[in-house]
């Protein structure tokens, strides 16, 4: 579906993403992880088309998409969400997964964004009135908006940023079985960005393990989990280290 | 209810005003009010989403001079004359605009940005002298009574009903923009610009069109002023005391109601002719200095502008006369 090759993204001297290549799958969620700065976040404004990239090719579905402009790339059916909320406060809630229906979708057909929003907003379980506004949702509300306005301009791909930070265990847990649900039940395919490995490995079918701009392990959650390399880049060097920074992460 | 009915009843109030009442001079001040009432109009159509443009002062000038122009060197109607002023002054804002919104020039750089336009075309106007008659202005050749090739009246309720049209136009427009997705847009866009890109929109294409169309309108209002007047001056049309005057006049009456551009105008009229009638040609000047005064007030104590206020506070308190029950039934979820 997905098909990234040799991709590098430089701001000035400093080179964020250094030759980065990886598949997706229909149908699968890949994770993605590593430590802060490893250049998780910079593929993701690539993908979406932020910025463009240094070099490199970014193939969706058999059409070069590296460097068009994102509303483009969501027209073409890859959606995201941002690792820290951007609601529009001016707009109802309603009205900002409206605003994502109807524009993500080409920006035609009201009735149909107006359904894409409905549906959006049951399955992330917010309110689907009119009325109710932005600054009533907690951190949690913001997350599910966030996801709800991405899964309302109808993608194909889901690249969801950073998803739990700032959540507690429990909501942690739903959200990661939210965006199991949404590749169950709607077919999504989902590249998942997150700091928490846990919660992550639960439901991933593929990691991607990211250090400095490199891609330094791929494959399943098992087999990623016990590589010396991630160990030792990610995790830390011991098993006491792992659990001290996921707590840390947690927090 | 009461809405719905107060427009028509209001419109056709206004339609029979000069009818009725025939007095030039008052006339005269309501045709201005008006004129620029659509104007301030224009102007809030991009300030309202953040787009604060200081430049429009600049669109006015081409829509009057171009205008102007036409008539007196080539002979061309108004009624050709103003559709190419329009071009000239929506081509200019895709020029200024297109690389600000594409470099992503916002905020107060894109404030300069327009600034310095006003500037320019102020400069032009004064530097080409020989055919605009620089700083002492520009009289479009007068034809005898009414001409409707023209488009010059001797007759004030001709000028009254032609700027009751435009303006109505003008508003006609803010609501249909209020009412489209594209205010969804622009709302979310000037929130956050990559959000709303995320969202799928397309962020300079939205910016520049409603730059155009704010831009187009402005022109207009250039042009009109210039054919009731029959004189333009760089000061009275164009430059940077023009735009910031629309700045102003729209803070005061409230950039975010359909109206409150227009309370804006009467309120800043009013008080133009005020100082003029009270004080002379010793308060030249001095409405600017009012203004000024006024705006940092404005900002500071009632941001919404006086209409706007007015507004939040008349929907704040509940209608008297209705229901407890029918009371809440809005304010709960909708089933």
């Amino acid at each position: 579906m997905l098909v990234v090759e040799g991709l590098v993204k430089r701001f000035g001297g400093f080179t964020a993403v250094s030759n980065v290549s990886f598949k997706v799958d229909q149908g699968e969620i890949l994770g993605l992880i590593g430590p802060n700065g490893s250049g998780k976040s910079t593929i993701f404004n690539m993908l979406s088309g932020t910025f463009p990239p240094s070099a490199g090719s970014i193939v969706f579905e058999g059409h070069e998409i590296g460097g068009l402009p994102p509303h483009r790339i969501i027209n073409r059916g890859i959606g995201r969400t941002f690792q820290i909320p951007r609601p529009f406060r001016r707009l109802t809630i309603f009205e900002n997964v409206e605003l994502a229906g109807y524009y993500g979708q080409g920006g035609h057909n009201r009735a149909r964004a107006d359904e894409a929003a409905e549906r959006a907003l049951a399955m992330v379980g917010l309110p689907t009135d009119r009325q109710s506004l932005v600054d009533g949702l907690g951190a949690a509300g913001l997350k599910k908006l966030e996801l709800a306005k991405a899964l309302a301009t109808g993608p194909k791909l889901l690249l969801a940023d950073e998803s739990l930070g700032g959540l507690d265990e429990h909501e942690m847990d739903q959200a990661a079985d939210m965006l199991r649900k949404i590749r169950d039940e709607l077919g999504i395919t989902i590249i998942w960005v997150e700091h928490i490995m846990g919660v992550l490995m639960r439901v991933v079918d593929r990691v991607m393990v990211l250090d400095h701009g490199e891609k330094i392990s791929e494959g399943l959650p098992s087999a990623v989990s016990s590589d010396p390399k991630v160990i030792e880049v990610y995790l830390g060097t011991d098993a006491d280290a792992t659990q001290a920074a996921a707590a840390e992460a947690r927090r | 209810m009461n809405a719905r009915l107060a427009w028509p009843v209001g419109v056709v109030a206004l339609i029979a005003l000069p009818f009725v009442y025939r007095d030039p001079y008052h006339l005269h001040i309501l045709i201005l009010i008006l004129i620029w009432s659509f104007a301030y109009t224009s102007w809030s159509m991009m300030g309202r989403f953040g787009l604060v443009s200081l430049g429009h002062g600049g669109f006015m000038g081409v829509g009057a001079y171009v205008t102007a122009l036409l008539w007196n060197h080539l002979g061309v109607s108004p009624w050709i004359g103003i559709p190419i002023a329009l071009v000239c002054a929506g081509t200019l804002a895709l020029v200024v605009a297109y690389p600000c919104f594409r470099f992503r020039i916002t905020g107060h750089y894109f404030a300069l940005v327009t600034l310095a336009l006003s500037g320019i075309v102020l400069q032009v106007i004064t530097a080409t002298r020989d055919w605009t008659g620089g700083s002492l202005g520009y009289t479009p050749e007068r034809t005898k009574g009414n001409n409707i090739v023209a488009l010059q009246f001797d007759d004030k309720t001709v000028w009254y009903l032609i700027a009751l049209a435009v303006w109505l136009c003008g508003l006609l427009i803010w609501h249909w923009v209020d009412r489209s997705m594209s205010r969804y847009a622009m709302e979310a866009i000037s929130e956050d610009e990559d959000a709303a890109a995320a969202a799928g929109v397309n962020v300079t294409f939205e910016k520049l069109r409603i730059t155009v169309i704010s831009a187009l309108m402005t022109a207009l209002a250039g042009a009109l002023y210039c054919q009731y007047q029959m004189f333009i001056s760089p000061d009275t049309v164009s430059g940077i005391a023009v735009s910031l005057q629309m700045v102003f006049a729209v803070v005061v009456g409230g950039i975010y109601v359909a109206l409150g551009p227009t309370v804006g105008a009467i309120i800043t009229l009013l008080l133009a002719e005020f100082l003029r009638i009270f004080f002379g040609t010793k308060a030249v000047g001095w409405d600017n200095l009012v203004y000024g005064v006024l705006l940092v007030l404005f900002i500071i104590f009632l941001p919404k502008g006086i209409l706007g206020s007015l507004l939040e506070r008349v929907r704040r308190r509940p209608p008297p006369a209705a229901m407890p029950q029918s009371q809440a039934a809005p304010l709960g979820r909708a089933p």
